[in-house]
């Protein structure tokens, strides 16, 4: 079959291929492209580590809660909405595996919580070490819905699951002279790479008052959604006490001890003059270098007003009546 | 050496790509969990290291003779400003909620915010006379004197970066140090090139 040319395109104007496969706008375009490229690889890199998926197992005894969620009563579930799980996992400080919040996650990823033993002494009539599964006997997990708000200024809303921490301290029997409680994450700079720096002094140590550590709302977590804690979340329990700073919260806890003076907490020790013993969620009292008064929720896009005790003042206030919160900060 | 028309443009191209992902990511919603502390810590950094390059091109010149490298430099200098806006905006569209009072009690209060403005602040008059016109209309003496701002502006930002963070103070002391051996670079060119440095070690 002939195929005729069109007769509307002149000779002249068809594009002579020497030009058409011009070297050098080949050459220029594939530079342009590849450095193009690197430049957007090296971007993606250093921004967005890879992230593990995680996916715990259930919670098997889990209590769901029965309390509605209301205005005044207990505290335990705040009616707001909860953020999402993949937030929570993948967005959060644990220095001892990754100074970047969103670099914990893949950090942690391959932590293993088993065996784990806890240890409790110091001023009490029976000090004892626990494995896990005792632990999960003292009593069963319960719903809690807390408000968490980092001392860097964003917020939660988690649903944590665990047991109240005055359960376990009833169970060793503290003395009378016990008017602190200390608690220490694990020390293992090989499970633990992130202590092997001395970004902060470890092991990590925190601790709370008595009054504060017996209080209803200060719980033991061994979960999040109904799902076993993951190990980027402080795997297999951490310390949540809602109105306080997240930093209070310490996480992979080995051992609880009970003092008759103020334990060291290692954020006091590193900037004595920007984090106290109390910690205490002020939007009065700022940290000296930036602002307390509003933080960013994460899932929005504009601010809001942070609330004295973290919005559980109904619960918390008259645990420090008389003192002076910008001095106890 | 390449024309360097077609090396500017392939500078422009690479710098305009962190804008480019940035925008992309934001479009569909993948700048991760916090978005807007993303771009906001994003932008700093893409401004710090934009500025550091920039301080980079003289003293690369000298140390290996190719002059060519001075095409990049005033693009460089560009793109920190730029990326230095843009940092700035989303802090006062997202942080401050466009409240420009809250703005000045925050520059005010906060020593870090006072740098971070102080950095912009140094650099606007560079932005505005790195022009050819405005080059010749200064006289090129005073126009270099005036643009060894850039420098207090680089330690600017980097003390405001500095006085963010919590504890690991890693990467902010990584670009004090960089700029560290920029200044001494420059102080030991000045020290051996001034007038009479050779008649003073003779």
């Amino acid at each position: 079959m002939l195929i005729r040319k069109p007769d509307d395109i002149p000779d002249k104007e068809i594009t002579p291929l020497k030009d058409y496969l011009n070297r050098r706008n080949f050459l220029r375009a594939g530079v342009l492209a590849s450095t193009s490229l690197a430049t957007g690889w090296v971007y993606r890199k250093l921004n967005f580590p890879k992230q593990p998926v995680t996916q715990q197992a259930e919670l098997a005894d889990l209590v769901v809660a029965t309390t509605q969620p209301s205005a005044g009563g207990n505290g335990f579930i705040v009616n707001e909405p909860q953020t999402p799980y993949d937030s929570i996992t993948h967005y959060n400080n644990f220095y001892e595996f990754s100074t970047d919040k969103e670099g914990v996650a893949p950090a942690a990823a391959n932590f293993v919580t088993r065996p784990w033993t806890v240890s409790i002494a110091g001023l009490v009539r029976k000090p004892v070490t626990f494995d896990l599964d005792d632990l999960r006997k003292i009593a069963p997990p319960e719903e809690r819905v807390y408000r968490m708000r980092c001392v860097e200024a964003w917020s939660m809303v988690i649903p944590w699951d665990g047991f109240s921490l005055s359960k376990l301290l009833e169970r060793v029997q503290p003395l009378s002279s016990a008017k602190f409680v200390g608690f220490q994450t694990l020390l293992d700079p090989r499970r633990m790479p992130n202590q092997q720096t001395d970004v902060l002094p470890w092991p990590y140590v925190e601790g709370l008052r008595m009054d504060e550590a017996m209080h209803p709302l200060t719980i033991l977590a061994t979960g999040i959604y109904g799902r076993a804690l993951p190990p980027q979340d402080g795997a297999p329990l951490r310390l949540v006490a809602p109105w306080k700073y997240g930093f209070k919260g310490i996480k992979s806890i080995v051992k609880i001890s009970l003092f008759a003076d103020k334990p060291p907490t290692t954020w006091n020790v590193a900037g004595p003059n920007e984090y106290g013993f109390y910690a205490n969620v002020n939007p009065l009292v700022d940290h000296p270098r930036w602002s307390q008064a509003t933080e960013q929720r994460i899932g929005d896009y504009f601010r809001r007003k942070t609330l004295m005790f973290n919005g559980y003042g109904e619960q918390v206030a008259s645990l420090y009546a008389g003192m002076d919160l910008r001095r106890n900060y | 050496m390449p024309d360097p028309r077609f090396a500017k443009l392939v500078v422009f191209v690479n710098a305009v790509v962190p804008l480019s992902l940035l925008l992309w990511d934001g479009a569909f919603g993948s700048l991760g969990v916090n978005p807007v502390e993303f771009a906001i810590r994003t932008t700093g950094m893409l401004a710090l290291i934009f500025l550091m390059l920039s301080l980079c091109v003289t003293p690369l010149r000298r140390i290996t003779g190719v002059n060519y490298f001075s095409h990049f430099r005033r693009m460089l200098g560009l793109f920190a400003f730029f990326y230095g806006c843009v940092h700035l905006c989303l802090y006062f569209i997202f942080d401050r909620g466009f409240d420009l009072v809250r703005v000045v009690e925050d520059m005010l209060q906060r020593p870090f915010i006072f740098f971070g403005a102080a950095a912009l602040l140094l650099m606007l008059p560079l932005a505005i006379t790195s022009t050819n016109k405005m080059i010749k209309r200064l006289g090129a003496m005073r126009w270099k004197r005036l643009h060894r701002l850039a420098y207090v502006a680089a330690w600017a930002g980097v003390g405001h970066y500095y006085l963010l963070v919590k504890a690991d103070t890693r990467k902010p002391s990584g670009f004090a140090i960089a700029l560290g051996i920029l200044l001494v670079f420059r102080l030991i060119y000045f020290l051996t090139h001034r007038p009479g440095a050779k008649a003073a070690v003779a």
